[in-house]
C-alpha cells in the first residue's frame, strides 16, 4: 500500500494507543447507571429495600397472591406473578439504574436504584 | 494594488493587502470548499463528520506555522457557518469550541520530533482535542446530562478513523506540493 509509507513509527504508536483507548472507552462508558439496589414497592408504599449482592428470593403479598421476586448479584427480576398477562415477568433480568417492572394487576413494582438518582422518564 | 484596481470614489478606509492575507484567505477559501463537502456527505450521528477541512489547517501548520493555521481555522469557522446558515447557532459554538481546542493541541505538535512523528499523528491529536472540545461543550451548554459521556466512545471512534484519514491525505498532498515544487523550480 501507497498509503503506509506516511505513518512514520510514532505515527503507528500513537495510532495503536488511540485504538486501545478507544476500544477500553466502549465498555467504561456504556456500563454506566450500575444497579446497587432493588426496590419493592406494594400498593405504592415501600414494601423492601435490597441491595443487588446476593441471590434471594422475596414474596410480596398483593389481591391476587404472592408475587415472587429473585434477586441475584448485580441484577433481579419477577420470577412468578399471579397476574393475567405476565409482562413484569417476561420483562426478564433488570440490571441497569431505573430500569422497572411493573405487575399491575398485583399492585406490586421493582425498580433498580443506583447511586446517582436518574431521570425518572416515567413521570416526566 | 495597482492605480485601475482603485474606486471612482476614494474610499476613507483603504485596507494594505500584503502577501501573506492573500495566502491565507486562499487557502481558508480551500478550507470552506472542504467544510461544505463536509455538510453534504451524510453520517447517521449528528457530529461526526469528516472535518476535511482540518486536511488544510494541517498543511498549512506545516508550510506556514501555527498563527497562520489558527487564521485558516477561525475564517473556516466563520465563514462556512455563514454559508451553511449555521452562524451563532449551536452548530456553530460547537464547531468553533472543537476549532480552537484543535488549534490549543496543535500548538504543541512541534515539540514532537520530526523523525518519529508526522502529520498523521498531529492530525490524530487535532481530532481528539476537536471532539474532546466538543464533547465538552455540549455537556456544559446543549446536554447538562452526563448522559453525554455515553457517546463518547463513538466520538471517540470517529475521531480517530478520520483523523488517520486525514493525516494520511495531508502527508500525500504534502508529497504532491513538495514535487510540484521541485518541478517549477521553487523550493
Amino acid at each position: 500500500m501507497r498509503w503506509l509509507c506516511f505513518i512514520r513509527p510514532g505515527d503507528g504508536l500513537l495510532i495503536l494507543l488511540a485504538a486501545v483507548g478507544v476500544a477500553a472507552s466502549f465498555p467504561l462508558l456504556w456500563q454506566g447507571g450500575r444497579g446497587e439496589r432493588a426496590v419493592i414497592r406494594q400498593e405504592g408504599r415501600i414494601f423492601m429495600e435490597v441491595a443487588l449482592l446476593e441471590a434471594r428470593e422475596i414474596l410480596v403479598p398483593g389481591p391476587l397472591g404472592m408475587t415472587r421476586i429473585a434477586v441475584e448479584k448485580g441484577r433481579a427480576r419477577v420470577a412468578a406473578d399471579p397476574g393475567p398477562r405476565q409482562y413484569c415477568v417476561r420483562q426478564g433480568w433488570l440490571e441497569r439504574a431505573g430500569d422497572i417492572a411493573i405487575c399491575a394487576p398485583n399492585r406490586v413494582s421493582l425498580t433498580i436504584v443506583g447511586n446517582h438518582a436518574p431521570y425518572d422518564s416515567l413521570n416526566y | 494594488m495597482s492605480e485601475t484596481m482603485r474606486p471612482m470614489i476614494p474610499s476613507t478606509i483603504e485596507f494594505k493587502v500584503d502577501a501573506d492575507d492573500l495566502r491565507i484567505a486562499r487557502l481558508a477559501a480551500a478550507a470552506v470548499g472542504l467544510a461544505l463537502v463536509d455538510a453534504a456527505i451524510p453520517l447517521p450521528l449528528p457530529g461526526v463528520k469528516p472535518g476535511l477541512a482540518n486536511i488544510v489547517v494541517l498543511l498549512v501548520l506545516a508550510r506556514y506555522g501555527w498563527q497562520s493555521a489558527a487564521w485558516v481555522s477561525g475564517l473556516r469557522v466563520v465563514a462556512s457557518s455563514l454559508l451553511l446558515g449555521q452562524f451563532l447557532a449551536p452548530g456553530f459554538f460547537l464547531s468553533l469550541a472543537g476549532a480552537v481546542c484543535s488549534l490549543a493541541a496543535l500548538a504543541f505538535v512541534r515539540f514532537l520530533p520530526a523523525r518519529g512523528f508526522g502529520l498523521v499523528s498531529w492530525s490524530l491529536i487535532a481530532s481528539f482535542a476537536h471532539i474532546t472540545g466538543q464533547v465538552l461543550l455540549a455537556r456544559l451548554w446543549l446536554v447538562p446530562h452526563d448522559g453525554v459521556f455515553r457517546l463518547a466512545p463513538i466520538f471517540a471512534l470517529a475521531a480517530l478513523i478520520f483523523g488517520v484519514i486525514n493525516g494520511l491525505v495531508a502527508c500525500r498532498l504534502q508529497q504532491e506540493l513538495k514535487v510540484n515544487a521541485s518541478l517549477t523550480g521553487r523550493a
